[in-house]
C-alpha cells in the first residue's frame, strides 16, 4: 500500500503536545515552591536525578498504555504484569548472572502471550477491553500470589547495574527509559502500523472497510504494552534486588498509567495523541511527588492533591472540546 | 427463524418443548443460569444449606453492600460512564463515621445523614466535571478516588479510630426478631430490598429512566430530542454516590472498621453490573440483572470458600468467569441481531 496524501509538515513548535505548557508551569510553581517554603533546592543535581529516576518505571509501562489507548483500548492488566514479570525474572535468575538471558526469554515470552491473550479476548470474543484486561490481570495476580508469598529469588548482583549504575551524570535506567520512548516515538510516526494504530483508533469500522487488518493492530498494540509491562517488571527486579508479588499492585501502574497517557492529551476514545505527551504526563507526576516531598506535606494529603491535579491538569484542555465525553 | 415457522404445523410435542426450551434461554437473562449453577455448586458442596432459609438470608446480608453498590453503577454505566470513587466513598464513610460516632453515639442518625449528602455531592461533582469541563468519567472518577481516600486517611491520621456504635451497625449486622414468615431477618436484607424496587421502578417506569438509556445511547441525539443531558449525568452519578454512601453504612455495620473497608469495591460493582448483562459505554442493562449480578457473585465467593480455594485462586476463577460471561453475553447479542 502506498501513501498518496503527502499531510504538509507542521513546523515543529506545532507538533509539541500542549500538555508540554501544564509542564512547564508545574515546573515553574514547584520551583517557586520549593525554594521559598522546602528544604533542598528543587533544581539541584540531586533532585533533578531523583525526578529522572522516578519516571523510569512508570514512564516505560506508560509508553505501552499509549499504545493501547490509541488504538481505542485500554490495558488494566499491566500492573499485574509487572508482578509477573518481577517474580519469574528473579525466580529464575537465583543470583546465577548466567541464567540471565534464559529469565528475560522466559519473561518476554510471558508477556507475549498475554499482551496476545488480550487482544485475542477483545477482537476475537469482542469482550470489553476494560473487562478482559481486568479478567487477564485477576488471573495473572491469582496465579502468581498463589504460587509465591514473599520475594521470590533474587537478581544476581551484575544485573543490579541497570537500576543503579550509569554513565556520566545519566543512569542506565533513565537511558533505557529514553531509548524506549524514542522507539515509541519511531514507531508511531514513521512506521505503517504506526499509521495503521492511529486509523484504527480514530474508527475500526472505517478502517476495516478501507481494507486494515484491524484485528493484527489491536494485538500489536496489546503486545506492545504487555513487553513494556515486562520491561518495567525486569527493572523493578533489577532495582529490589528480587521481585515480590505485589510490586506491581502497590505502584497502582494500571491506573496511573492510563491517568497518564490522559494527561498527556492522547484521547482516551483513541486515534489522537503519541508518546512524547505520555512522557509530558509522567515527568508531570514525578515533579509534583518531588514537590511534595520536598515541601513536607504528608502522605494522604499528598494523595488528596494527587487526585485533584489529575482531574484538573485533564480538564485544562479536554474543557477546549465539543463533542461528547462520557 | 423463518424456517422454524414454516415447520410448525407439522410439528410433534418433543418439538415443541425443544423450542420453547430455546424461547427461554433467549429471553430469560443469563445471569439467572449462571446464579441457579453457582446455587447448585453451593448446594453440592454445603449440603445443608438449603435445609434451611437462614443460609440464603445470610448470603443475601453479605450480598447486599455490594447489591446496593451495583445499584447505583449501574445508572451511571447505561449512561455511558463510570463511577470508580464508590470504594473509597465506603472508606470514607466507614472511617469518618466512627470518629464522629465515638463517644457522642446519639448523633448516629445526623451522621448517617450527612455522610449520605456527602456521597450525593462527590456524586454530582463527578457528574458536573465531567460533563461540563468534558474530562472522561473514568479519570474524573479515578482522581476523586485517589482524594477522597486521602481525605479519609488524612481525617484519620491513618489507622482506624473510634468505633461504630451499636446504634449504626444496627443496619448492616442486626436482625428482627421477625420479619413476615422469616425469623432472624436482617435489616440490610430489608434495606437492599426497598432500593432494589425503588431503583427499579426508576430506572425501568420513570421518564428519567428512559432518558438515562437515551443519553447512554446517544448523547447527541438524546440532547437533539431535548432531554438536559447534563442533569441527567448528574443525577446518575449523584445516585452512584448515594447509593455507595449507604453501601458504606450496610459494610460499616457488617464488617466494622478499617482503613481498607472499601478497597476493590468500585471494580467488584462494575464486575457484578456486566456479569448482570450491562453494556459498558452505555445504553443496555437492567436493574434486576444488576442486583442479580451482585448476589451471583457473592454467592460465587461463598462457593470458591466451600471448595476450599485460597484466596488468590478464588480470583482467578472469579476472572475466569467474568470473561466467559461476558463473551456469552456479547455473543448472544450477535445472534440476536
Amino acid at each position: 500500500m502506498k501513501v498518496v496524501v503527502q499531510p504538509s509538515r507542521p513546523q515543529l513548535w506545532r507538533r509539541i503536545p500542549p500538555v508540554y505548557v501544564i509542564l512547564v508551569v508545574i515546573t515553574v510553581v514547584a520551583w517557586i515552591l520549593v525554594e521559598l517554603y522546602g528544604r533542598g533546592s528543587f533544581f539541584g543535581k540531586e533532585n533533578i536525578a531523583n525526578i529522572l529516576q522516578r519516571s523510569v518505571s512508570l514512564g516505560i509501562v506508560s509508553v505501552g498504555q499509549t499504545f493501547t489507548i490509541l488504538a481505542g483500548s485500554l490495558d488494566l492488566s499491566v500492573a499485574n504484569m509487572i508482578s509477573v514479570s518481577a517474580v519469574m525474572s528473579s525466580y529464575i535468575m537465583q543470583g546465577d548472572p548466567s541464567r540471565v538471558p534464559f529469565a528475560i526469554a522466559t519473561v518476554v515470552l510471558i508477556g507475549v502471550i498475554v499482551g496476545l491473550v488480550n487482544g485475542l479476548l477483545i477482537t476475537q470474543l469482542r469482550v470489553n477491553p476494560l473487562i478482559s484486561t481486568l479478567g487477564t490481570g485477576l488471573l495473572l495476580q491469582g496465579i502468581l500470589s498463589a504460587s509465591f508469598r514473599n520475594f521470590a529469588g533474587s537478581v544476581p548482583e551484575e544485573f543490579q547495574v541497570l537500576a543503579y549504575g550509569s554513565i556520566g551524570p545519566i543512569s542506565y535506567s533513565v537511558l533505557m527509559f529514553i531509548i524506549i520512548a524514542s522507539i515509541g516515538v519511531f514507531i508511531l510516526r514513521k512506521t505503517r502500523f504506526g499509521a495503521h494504530l492511529y486509523a484504527v483508533g480514530g474508527s475500526q469500522e472505517v478502517s476495516r472497510l478501507s481494507g486494515l487488518r484491524t484485528t493484527r493492530v489491536l494485538l500489536g498494540a496489546h503486545v506492545i504494552a504487555s513487553l513494556t509491562a515486562v520491561i518495567t517488571g525486569i527493572y523493578l527486579a533489577s532495582r529490589l534486588g528480587a521481585g515480590a508479588p505485589w510490586v506491581g499492585r502497590d505502584g497502582v501502574y494500571d491506573l496511573e498509567s492510563i491517568a497518564v497517557v490522559v494527561i498527556g492529551g492522547t484521547a482516551l476514545a483513541g486515534g489522537r495523541g503519541g508518546v512524547m505527551g505520555t512522557v509530558a504526563g509522567v515527568l508531570i507526576f514525578a515533579i509534583l511527588d518531588s514537590m511534595f516531598n520536598l515541601l513536607g506535606v504528608g502522605s494522604y494529603l499528598k494523595q488528596v492533591l494527587r487526585g485533584l491535579i489529575i482531574i484538573a491538569a485533564v480538564a485544562s484542555y479536554s474543557i477546549r472540546t465539543k463533542e461528547e465525553v462520557s | 427463524m423463518a424456517k422454524l415457522q414454516h415447520e410448525v404445523p407439522q410439528a410433534n410435542a418433543w418439538r415443541t418443548v425443544v423450542t420453547a426450551i430455546g424461547q427461554i434461554f433467549r429471553w430469560v437473562p443469563p445471569i439467572y443460569f449462571i446464579f441457579a449453577a453457582i446455587m447448585i455448586g453451593i448446594g453440592l458442596t454445603n449440603e445443608n444449606f438449603f435445609t434451611h432459609y437462614r443460609n440464603t438470608l445470610n448470603l443475601l446480608l453479605q450480598a447486599a453492600p455490594l447489591a446496593v453498590l451495583a445499584a447505583g453503577q449501574l445508572f451511571v454505566i447505561i449512561s455511558g460512564g463510570f463511577d470508580l470513587s464508590v470504594g473509597s466513598i465506603i472508606t470514607f464513610v466507614v472511617l469518618g463515621s466512627s470518629i464522629m460516632l465515638s463517644g457522642n453515639p446519639e448523633a448516629t442518625y445526623w451522621v448517617i445523614a450527612m455522610m449520605l449528602g456527602i456521597g450525593i455531592v462527590v456524586g454530582l461533582f463527578n457528574g458536573a466535571v465531567t460533563h461540563y469541563l468534558k474530562v472522561p468519567s473514568i479519570i474524573t472518577t479515578l482522581g476523586m478516588m485517589l482524594t477522597i481516600k486521602g481525605a479519609a486517611l488524612l481525617w484519620s491520621g491513618g489507622a482506624p479510630r473510634g468505633s461504630l456504635p451499636a446504634a449504626f451497625r444496627v443496619f448492616g449486622r442486626d436482625r428482627m426478631d421477625k420479619f413476615l414468615i422469616w425469623e432472624r431477618f436482617p435489616h440490610a436484607v430489608l434495606i437492599l430490598a426497598g432500593i432494589g424496587i425503588v431503583a427499579t421502578l426508576l430506572l425501568h417506569r420513570t421518564n428519567f429512566g428512559k432518558q438515562v438509556y437515551a443519553v447512554g445511547d446517544n448523547p447527541r441525539a438524546a440532547a437533539l430530542a431535548g432531554i438536559n443531558v447534563p442533569l441527567v449525568r448528574m443525577i446518575c452519578f449523584a445516585l452512584s454516590g448515594l447509593f455507595a454512601a449507604i453501601a458504606g453504612v450496610l459494610l460499616g455495620g457488617f464488617s466494622g472498621v478499617s482503613t481498607q473497608v472499601g478497597d476493590g469495591y468500585e471494580l467488584r460493582a462494575i464486575t457484578a453490573v456486566v456479569l448482570g448483562g450491562a453494556r459498558l459505554l452505555g445504553g443496555r442493562g437492567g436493574m434486576p440483572e444488576a442486583i442479580m449480578g451482585a448476589i451471583t457473585l457473592q454467592a460465587l465467593f461463598s462457593l470458591l470458600n466451600n471448595l476450599g480455594l485460597p484466596q488468590p485462586l478464588r480470583e482467578a476463577v472469579q476472572a475466569v468467569i467474568l470473561i466467559s460471561a461476558a463473551a456469552y453475553a456479547v455473543l448472544r447479542e450477535r445472534r440476536k441481531a
